[in-house]
């Protein structure tokens, strides 16, 4: 099947040099990080994580909102996501790769990583979710690579497949799970210590993510004559609509709990995202763009008749992903390190250097997805001899 | 066996030869000077021992002159570098009563205790939570109770620093050698990509010193075994009142406070 993506229009062929250049851009901004370490970075001593750990835990949610079409189609045999769900799998498999890099590119020793295996750790969570990603990573190659192979054959997937499934649907909530108590153990950082941390984050994951892949989809429509089908779109969207309800949902449980309790250290990291905590306001503007954003999709995606009009559905997606990303992907760790231990504000914007390898990772990522795509979509046009 | 032999050979030679280069100067001004202070074997002969050591540490007695002092001496002797920006490395530090006992707050503190600075270091916590997310086992709590960290291990993920509730964990940024005024040779520099953190003077104990800083404090420290009843410890939370930072933490921290 590989030799699928050997074979390609000057357009492919475009992408994935665009994306190599890309690629060889951050490579250089990432040996100039291992040759001065992370100061290049916009890290400090109170905001020890930043921009790389966050675009981890928001691809992790990527990951694992493939099981939003893996259950509907395994667990309730709904047929329509069949030519989606292998785009899915592919997307997940790329969302793990970034996720991996970016924990590569964060630590200040990489060349000792191995060393959470040699000495594994089992009460740091991070030595889990080390686990539960290389685990998922494998798992949607099996299935991926599998299904694939046989719908190319004409056969049915062997019967050892299933149990995978199955497993994998388990899994993904799992990597979410895991990559919340990451954050959700640690006696001091308020913003991360609630229970429903992992709720939230596979809330947010269950919208931004699906959204993410219909995008794509739709982007792989406009690009090629692959067509997913209009029933799919139209139920994943009512998924994406139902998951960012419950998302919001449980931003206002958090509102609820800081402020009507009035504890102060449950209440300073959100007064520190929207409105500015000891005169830094860094985040306050993107913090109401995401507001605004996030209402806004719901807006156009909760009546049925924008929702199932593919004109707007596009915009309502995006506005959606843009809106999950700015509370995950930006806000999420900062929060955390806010007000430090000494109630003190040290205010965070990540670097150029530390964008442009953030950059690389994305684009590897690209790479990955572009070419399983190519792959699947041209076994797919093949079969139906488009 | 023959192999064996030679290899302990060579081992010997090159030591000889190094230790001869340190005392003729061929390795630097900083290590020729302190190489009649190396430590030898009869250093070790009487280490202190602890079943859990802890530290007590009498506010009232500080003023800035002393709180310098202390600072000054642990930063010199383990290579803590001086680095004028956010991502600054800190062993042993000040804040005000706000930002130490933040969890403890009064609207009109007594005058003394508002304008009081107070030292801050890891609380070598007996459920440190560093121990408990550290990937790797790089940072460990020994029998003692003293909170360590292999900085041959760590593989800088900064887990640690997020765990931390104290902000007692510094990350080594960039490379901290150019930062230290005068290297001490008899300690260990550190490297880019780790984080570090004090340690209780754990090189100065196995010698039967006590730690730098309760040793240039002059009295205002007391160091000694929390489970000993007879302990200066023991005798100081006897006397007087002392209170730990974020004890809500659960954390059980070992640095107690004289207000």
């Amino acid at each position: 099947m590989l030799e699928k993506a050997l074979r390609g229009s000057p357009r492919y062929w475009g992408l994935l040099f665009v994306l190599m250049a890309v690629i060889g851009l951050g490579l250089g901004f990432y040996l100039y990080q291992l040759s001065f370490g992370l100061t290049i970075t916009g890290m400090s001593r109170d905001v020890s994580w930043g921009f790389y750990i966050a675009q981890f835990t928001y691809l992790v949610g990527v990951a694992a909102s493939t099981v939003m079409l893996v259950l509907p189609y395994y667990f309730h045999h709904f047929k329509a996501f069949s030519k989606m769900i292998i785009l899915g799998e592919f997307l997940a498999i790329a969302s793990v790769t970034m996720c991996l890099g970016f924990i590569v590119v964060d630590i200040g020793q990489p060349q000792r990583m191995l060393n959470v295996i040699l000495y594994a750790t089992p009460h740091s969570v991070l030595f889990w979710d080390m686990l539960v990603l290389n685990g998922y990573l494998i798992l949607n190659l099996v299935i991926g690579w599998t299904t694939l192979q046989c719908y190319k054959k004409d056969v049915p997937p062997p019967s050892w497949i299933k149990p995978l499934v199955y497993l994998s649907i388990i899994w993904a909530f799992s990597i979410h799970t895991v990559t919340a108590f990451l954050y959700a153990g640690l006696p001091g950082r308020h913003y991360w210590l609630t229970a429903i941390m992992a709720a939230r984050f596979l809330a947010s994951a269950f919208c931004s993510g699906p959204s993410l892949l219909l995008l794509l989809i739709l982007f792989l429509r406009k690009l090629t004559k692959f067509e997913p089908g209009k029933e799919a779109i139209q139920a994943l969207s009512t998924i994406i609509t139902y998951a960012m309800c419950v998302n919001v949902f449980f931003v206002l449980l958090e509102l609820f709990t800081a402020f009507y309790s009035n504890i102060p250290g449950e209440t300073d990291p959100m007064v520190f995202l929207f409105s500015g905590l000891e005169g830094v306001r860094t985040l306050v503007p993107f913090m109401w763009t995401a507001v605004v954003l996030g209402l806004g999709s719901l807006v156009l995606l909760i009546p049925v008749k924008i929702r199932y009009n593919q004109n707007v559905l596009p915009y309502a997606l995006i506005m959606l992903v843009v809106g999950t990303w700015i509370d995950k992907g930006m806000a999420l760790i900062v929060a955390g390190f806010t007000p430090n231990p000494f109630e003190k504000v040290t205010s965070y914007l990540p670097t150029i250097p530390e964008l442009m390898v953030a950059l690389m990772v994305y684009a590897v990522g690209a790479l990955v997805l572009t070419i399983l795509w190519k792959i699947a979509t041209s076994i797919r046009m093949e079969k139906e001899g488009v | 066996m023959d192999k064996t032999r030679r290899t302990i050979l060579k081992l010997a030679g090159a030591s000889a030869l190094g230790l001869g280069a340190g005392s003729l100067g061929l390795l630097g001004k900083g290590i020729a000077s302190a190489a009649p202070a190396l430590p030898t074997a009869a250093n070790y002969d009487s280490p202190l021992h602890a079943k859990r050591w802890a530290m007590v540490i009498d506010t009232k007695k500080f003023d800035d002159a002393l709180l310098k002092k202390c600072i000054d001496v642990c930063h010199t002797i383990h290579n803590v570098p001086d680095i004028p920006t956010k991502q600054n490395i800190k062993w042993l530090f000040t804040g005000d009563y706000e930002e130490t006992f933040p969890t403890e707050q009064n609207n009109f503190l007594a005058e003394g205790v508002e304008h009081r600075k107070f030292l801050m270091l890891c609380n070598h916590c007996t459920e440190p939570p560093c121990v408990r997310v550290c990937p790797t086992k790089a940072t460990f709590k020994r029998e003692d109770g003293i909170v360590m960290m292999d900085y041959h291990r760590c593989i800088g993920c900064r887990y640690c620093m997020a765990g931390c509730p104290y902000g007692a964990r510094s990350f080594n940024f960039m490379d901290p050698r150019p930062y230290i005024k005068e290297q001490n040779p008899l300690f260990p520099t550190r490297t880019r990509g780790v984080v570090e953190k004090c340690t209780f003077c754990v090189e100065r104990l196995a010698q039967g010193l006590m730690p730098a800083c309760v040793e240039a404090a002059g009295g205002a420290i007391y160091f000694g075994d929390l489970e000993d009843p007879g302990s200066e410890v023991r005798k100081a939370l006897r006397d007087n009142f002392a209170i730990r930072r974020k004890p809500d933490a659960g954390t059980q921290p070992g640095v107690y406070y004289i207000i």
